[in-house]
């Protein structure tokens, strides 16, 4: 046996381990399923799902909980790696916030609590899910940064940063009460670099949105917005421009910054996140309410 | 800002970016990982150095280093300096309180490697945290602060590392900026360090002198330290070989964790290599079962390998149909390790709620998942001294070294050979809750060598001379609530029905058997078990057993009805208000317990944990002593 040492690089152990805790989920929970919201950091993980249940496909169904907002590119893709990868797919929407027509332009903050938060429980709720997974990473946000992989929510979905299991070794512990749930983020350790070489080395399908395109735009309270569909209210003396634009991170299109760019490569997309200068996130409206603790509190409510 | 520091050699990769990105990628593709821990309090400066680091190999951005400028004038510590601590300190309850509560992981990259540091909190009080981080660690630095050298909390903090079993040490005597950069400073810090290293087993440490503010001897030597010849502290953490690498060289087990079976043709066996390496042809042997066979394929979903090493999540395909599934260990097959079920272990009580000896908890071990029982510690350690304390229990962050039994095989390795099949943590079967973690010394050699005697009069054949079915009546309740008399009056009804019985009551044992027990928890779940393990071997012998104990504590009930037979053993809740029992007070207990005179009295100031669900509840203010023994009575012999 014996063989030349292998020095794993750190791509190969960060796989590794998230094929480690996939299935010890799907060993230990009895009702498991992955939150899919078609952004980068979900592709990687439908991508180790499938690395981690090979030949068999992923034993649990893909998760979408839409606000109706997103891209149409996303949709898309969303639909396409459904049928790839030969799981389910459930697709759920708030029907309090559909029929009050919550909407990002004219209900800003309620919007992401309607249709994310509050249609996150609900769908929970419905299929009685026991864990789910979530492509959280600990480099994107301070109070994720001390979150655990397997992070338990009380019957009511609540997280309790100061009442955290300690997680050793990398030994899980999944056990929980009945109506409790676990909130699995097995890309807990990766940062953004690493989720994009990963992306360029495993030919990941990725949304075409994070390459630059030319593409209707307009400029809002300093971000640039994308005009995806009819449904954008245009302000009096607004009107699209084409811009060559891409996204660093995808969510509600009203509420999605582009940056203007001409990366239409993954290496050029790497290249300009690489010098950059501003954090991920930035682009995104949800975390600047309520300061530094804006993200902390969002998840003791529910938010993933 | 010292801004010189930044453009050190070893950062100057923006050029490289810039000018050929595919060259890049393909340096930091091949990149390893290193993951550490440091150890130190804020006043050592540890989220200082952290910050640092992140700050000088540009993981912070400008957004966020802006945010951090005026966080710093607010509530930052270092004047109109920035304070890196504020960048690393995440929850809102620590911001406030300028305290690490929690163990965070923070990231970062240089050319050789990417860099995973768990910041840990490193005050006593959240050793079980400290341990935590430093589970999964490759390397610890133990920051010191020059000023004030080898401190308490050094030793501490060495020792947890140790234990865990760091094998990468390096003492940080940081603040060297606060004295002058003088070398006699350090040096006698060094020969401090290295007498209570040598003390306590470490045999290898890399001192290096920093200042984490100010940025020497960080990302590359100092010219204000000319004296020291060592590496910088980013230069050794590149270079100092990680586990991973020295896993391989041990021999092969794999933990299974799930059998893949998506059709009759294929039967693979997933898991991640927990130690050597693996290849086609290779016999293997699975455990506990001994059963060999030989690997046929290593399957990935981008296409099979010819060898798979410690690190890698794999599948495997045996040559034969071999039994084998979760919690199964495949090893390599002429060195494979051990099944026992009694042990050592040092555990580190991580729960608020002491640890019980005798209670049953679950003990989850690599992929096995199995019901264990910790006797009372040989001792505590003292987490400052290393002194070894007695000790009767183990509160929390309490480390002690214990036997322990289990209620089947484990397939195991000590932790000192093996972290994955050495190192366990135990989980509180009611609440759930992670409330230990252990690491496994040795088995017991009388778990070996004591084997069940098996007898020719067997339980049936007693049970069937006595023309009775075997159970057990276990009565439960607060003090006073009527337990005894009603046994009592059960036990002469069955009597008079010519069955075989023995009551077993509270106070009447604790005269005889359970005379050297007194009221503490613990004690009284030492005092279940054994009432229990009695009760057990007169079923055996085919009585009807009726005991009467308080035994207010769910979690050893229901280690009593694991015990018995399916259906034998039945509980009976003697429901009486806390008010009532109170009232009647007929021993005169609860009035000493009021005055304080009589400590950790249940309903008192010690707990009662009713039966959820019991066989029968006799409500003591519905029924007479009489009519509740006709109700037992009937229910038991219908």
């Amino acid at each position: 046996m014996a063989l030349a040492a292998k020095n794993l690089t750190h791509l190969e152990r960060l796989e590794s381990e998230a094929i480690h805790i996939m299935r010890e989920v799907v060993s230990e929970a009895e009702k498991p399923v992955m939150l899919y919201s078609v952004g980068k950091d979900s592709a990687v993980m439908l991508h180790l799902a499938r690395k981690a249940f090979y030949p068999s496909p992923p034993p649990f169904p893909l998760l979408h909980v839409d606000t109706t907002w997103k891209f149409q590119e996303m949709y898309k893709l969303r639909d396409r790696m459904a049928r790839e990868s030969g799981m389910e797919l459930l697709v759920y929407h708030n029907q309090e916030a559909m029929d009050r027509g919550i909407n990002p332009f004219d209900h800003g903050a309620l919007h992401t609590d309607m249709w994310k938060t509050e249609g996150l429980k609900q769908a929970l709720n419905l299929y009685g899910f026991d864990a789910a997974f979530g492509g959280a990473r600990r480099d994107e946000e301070k109070s994720r940064a001390k979150e655990r992989i397997f992070s338990f929510r009380t019957a009511s979905h609540g997280w309790d940063p100061k009442n955290q299991r300690p997680e050793l070794w990398n030994l899980y512990n999944a056990r929980k009460n009945k109506g409790e749930s676990i909130r699995v983020f097995p890309i807990s350790n990766w940062t953004e670099l690493d989720i994009w070489q990963y992306i360029h080395l495993n030919d990941v399908p990725i949304v075409p949105l994070y390459f630059a395109a030319e593409r209707p735009t307009v400029e809002r309270d300093g971000m640039l917005l994308m005009v995806d569909d009819d449904r954008f209210p245009l302000l009096p003396g607004e009107t699209p421009v084409m811009r060559s634009i891409r996204f660093r991170t995808l969510g509600c299109y009203p509420l999605t910054g582009a940056v203007e760019s001409t990366a239409t490569t993954l290496p050029q997309v790497i290249q300009e996140t690489l010098l950059t200068t501003t954090s991920e996130r930035q682009g995104r409206a949800i975390d600047k309410d309520a300061g530094g603790a804006g993200m902390e509190k969002k998840k003791q409510e529910g938010y993933f | 800002m010292s801004d010189t520091l930044v453009n050190e050699a070893i950062y100057q990769t923006d050029a490289l970016i810039a000018e050929d990105i595919d060259q890049y990628l393909d340096t930091h593709q091949h990149k390893t990982m290193l993951r550490f821990i440091t150890c130190g309090s804020v006043d050592d400066g540890k989220s200082t150095l952290i910050g640092r680091l992140l700050y000088d190999s540009k993981m912070i951005f400008e957004d966020q280093l802006e945010a951090l400028q005026s966080d710093s004038k607010k509530v930052g510590t270092q004047g109109q300096e920035i304070d890196f601590a504020l960048l690393v300190d995440g929850l809102a309850a620590e911001r406030e309180q300028g305290i690490t509560i929690d163990v965070a992981y923070r990231f970062f990259n240089t050319e050789k490697r990417k860099f995973i540091v768990a910041d840990t909190p490193g005050h006593e009080q959240y050793t079980r945290n400290m341990v935590t981080g430093a589970s999964t660690a490759d390397l610890a630095v133990i920051l010191i602060d020059a000023r004030k050298g080898v401190l308490v909390q050094t030793r501490r903090h060495s020792y947890l590392a140790h234990l865990i079993g760091i094998k990468n040490i390096v003492l940080a005597v940081n603040k060297m900026d606060l004295v002058d950069y003088d070398q006699s400073v350090y040096d006698t810090i060094l020969e401090d360090y290295t007498q209570f290293a040598r003390s306590i087993g470490i045999t290898a440490f890399t001192p290096i002198p920093i200042s984490g503010f100010k940025g020497d001897n960080i990302t590359g030597l100092s010219e204000n330290m000319p004296w020291y010849k060592g590496p910088a502290l980013i230069e050794h953490l590149e270079n100092v070989e990680v586990d991973q690498l020295s896993d391989q060289a041990k021999p092969f087990r794999m933990a299974v964790q799930w059998v893949n079976r998506p059709n009759l043709d294929f039967r693979g066996f997933s898991g991640q290599i927990a130690s050597g390496a693996v290849k086609l042809g290779d016999p293997v042997r699975v455990l506990p079962s001994g059963k060999t066979s030989t690997i046929t394929r290593i399957v990935t979903l981008g296409g099979d390998l010819d060898e798979a090493v410690a690190g890698q999540s794999v599948t495997l395909c045996f040559a034969d149909e071999v039994d084998c599934s979760r919690g199964d260990v495949i090893a390599a097959s002429d060195n494979p390790p051990q099944a026992a079920d009694q042990f050592e272990a040092t555990v580190v009580w991580m729960a608020d709620e002491e640890m019980l000896p005798g209670r049953p908890y679950w003990l989850k071990i690599g992929t096995q998942t199995v019901t264990a029982t910790i006797q009372q510690p040989k001792y505590q350690v003292n987490v400052n001294t290393m002194e070894h304390l007695a000790a009767k229990t183990l509160d929390l962050n309490a480390i002690g070294v214990a036997n322990l039994s289990t209620d089947r095989q484990v397939v195991f390795e000590s932790y000192a050979d093996n972290r994955t099949l050495g190192g366990f943590i135990l989980i509180d079967k009611i609440t759930n809750a992670t409330v230990a973690a252990g690491m496994l010394h040795f088995s017991l050699r009388r778990a070996q060598n004591v084997h069940w005697q098996p007898t020719d009069v067997g339980r049936e054949s007693h049970a069937a001379m006595k023309n009775q079915k075997p159970a057990v009546l276990w009565f439960t309740g607060l003090s006073g609530a009527g337990k005894s008399t009603i046994a009592n009056i059960v036990e002469k009804k069955l009597a008079r029905m010519n069955r075989h019985t023995f009551l077993l009551d509270g106070d009447n044992v604790r005269h005889g058997l359970n005379k050297d027990l007194g009221f503490t928890d613990a004690d009284r779940v030492e005092n279940i078990r054994r009432v229990g393990e009695m009760a057990k071997l007169m079923t055996d012998a085919g009585l009807i057993v009726i005991t009467a104990f308080i035994s207010p504590f769910r979690s050893e009930r229901d280690m009593v009805r694991q015990m018995m037979q399916p259906g034998e053993f039945i509980e009976v809740h003697i429901d009486t208000s806390l008010a009532d029992a109170e009232a009647r007070d007929v021993k005169g207990l609860y009035k000493k317990a009021r005055e304080g005179t009589l400590k950790n009295f249940t309903g008192i100031d010690s707990p009662y944990e009713a039966p959820q669900d019991p066989e029968i509840r006799i409500d003591t203010g519905a029924m007479s002593a009489e009519e509740a023994a006709d109700f037992i009575v009937a229910r038991l012999i219908p």
